[in-house]
């Protein structure tokens, strides 16, 4: 039995067109336990509209995609729903409901989706922060938070539904320079755990310390994937190492502004 | 004095127990109206949004007094017989329900898109994510233009004595009709309803103080 090779999440022959303009064209992932799969890319290459696509906030055109080797019926509410709950997602603008206090943005689902009682959501919601760091911010309101800290209880709202698998959307893209490094380690924390995520990022250190293998993507396909060390080795001649000392060289002139 | 404490009073009285009788199912009822209008008209299916704009449209665009006089002078022709109070009621809640949809609607369309997405990432369904997340942060931002609405109802009530429901106003020209002192009778009257406002007021900035969340308009922080 290859059990922990199926993948937990697989997703096959997706392609989006909106308006005319084909924004995915043929993608296909399957994501292993415990992987984390790295989409990089320039801006508009459709990695978020990929991960959108994978829990149905942007419902595919054409494609299929499975959890745990079930195919998802995205028609079906119910299903739906359910599928959801076990595929956590995480914003580049963070998205937490400004409404409520951090401990009830992470409590409010296991309530209303998970059916938890008030007291026994409270308590979970309560060690999701703690795993966080954020437990003594639990009161406060997402107007009173810094960015990374707003992405931090938004990752422990993700967590709070045990998901199977993590997407993160550009997780540290809004956030200012100082704050990245706190969120950053809460993923690092998770991956080591085991967690298995699929993370767009421009984040190439971070990318190539911590990638089980990184997806290249432009103009809606993925044209090159491979492992870090193959793409990025010095004199590969991959479009991703190309990318990426691009994307190297502009930070050092980015940081004298 | 004598006048104001033995006619003005007991009189404006009477109006005061029938404007009340107006305003608050009027108010009330208006307001569930309103905010059933304004969700159906942002997240109802094409035919309910369609029918929500008609109404509102229809409502908001015809003045008020002719909206009671059709009530009460027009629908008996189709054989329809409504008493004043009942014509002046029902044209209160379709009026103030138009203008609370706007306000409603207005609420809803500023809760960004982005808490829906994650919502329902979350495994929110479309009612669920209605009630819990997009609901309570609309009814905090409707509330400043819901009670401004209320405050003008308090005032438009007054139009109920064209069509002979005697409330506060009403009451107020009778009296003048017989006493001919229409300055103090007036003034009274203009009292009463700058208390009535007052009071709602007062309410209404308790009901946004008990609400208020950081980072909401109108909260301080």
């Amino acid at each position: 039995m290859t059990v922990s090779l199926s993948p937990v999440l697989s997703a096959r022959h997706i392609s989006v067109n909106l308006g005319g303009k084909q924004i995915l064209d043929d993608v296909s992932i399957d994501v292993s336990p415990g992987e984390l799969k790295v989409l990089i890319g320039p801006s508009g290459a459709g990695k978020s509209t990929f991960l959108q696509c994978l829990n149905f906030l942007i419902p595919p055109d054409t494609g299929i995609i499975s959890l745990e080797s079930h195919e998802i019926d995205a028609k079906n509410p119910r299903a739906l729903s359910l599928y959801r709950r076990q595929v956590g997602m995480i914003f580049q603008d963070f998205n937490l409901f400004d409404h409520l206090t951090a401990v009830d943005n992470v409590a409010i689902a296991l309530r209303k989706v998970a059916g938890l009682s008030r007291d026994e959501a409270r308590r979970r919601a309560m060690a999701e922060l703690d795993r966080v760091g954020l437990s003594q911010k639990s009161g406060l309101y997402p107007a009173e938070l810094s960015g990374g800290q707003k992405q931090r209880v938004a990752i422990a709202r993700a967590l709070a539904m045990d998901p199977k698998v993590m997407l993160l959307d550009e997780p540290t893209s809004a956030l200012d320079p100082e704050l990245v490094g706190e969120v950053l380690a809460v993923i690092r924390d998770l991956a080591a755990g085991g967690m298995t995520m699929i993370m767009a990022t421009h984040q190439m250190d971070f990318a190539q310390a911590l990638a089980t293998e990184i997806l290249f993507m432009e103009q809606g396909r993925i044209i090159e994937q491979g492992s870090p060390a193959e793409l990025l080795a010095p004199g590969s001649g991959t479009r991703t190492g190309d990318f990426c000392r691009r994307l190297l060289d502009a930070a050092p002139a980015a940081a004298k502004d | 004095m004598s006048f104001i404490v033995d006619r003005v009073i007991p009189a404006l009285n009477d109006g005061l127990i029938m404007s009340l009788a107006l305003i608050v199912p009027s108010s009330t009822i208006g307001f569930v109206l309103g905010v059933c209008t304004g969700v159906a008209r942002v997240f109802g299916p094409r035919w309910l949004r369609s029918l929500g704009n008609a109404f509102t449209t229809l409502f908001r665009g015809v003045p008020l007094v002719v909206q009671l006089m059709i009530l009460y002078f027009g629908l008996p022709n189709l054989g329809i017989y409504l008493e004043p109070y009942a014509a002046s009621v029902i044209g209160f809640i379709l009026c103030t329900g138009a203008y609370q949809s706007e306000y409603v609607r207005g609420a809803l369309l500023s809760i960004k898109q982005g808490q829906i997405k994650a919502a329902s990432a979350l495994g929110f369904t479309r009612l669920q994510t209605i009630l819990w997340i997009v609901a309570p942060q609309a009814a905090r931002r409707a509330l400043p233009g819901c009670g401004n609405e209320i405050i003008y109802l308090i005032k438009y009530s007054s139009l109920a004595y064209v069509i002979s429901c005697i409330e506060l106003t009403g009451e107020a020209k009778i009296l003048v009709s017989r006493t001919f002192r229409p300055t103090e009778v007036y003034l009274a009257a203009g009292v009463y309803y700058l208390v009535m406002v007052s009071a709602a007021t007062w309410i209404l900035h308790k009901l946004e103080e008990r609400f208020a969340v950081p980072g909401f308009c109108g909260a301080k922080k």
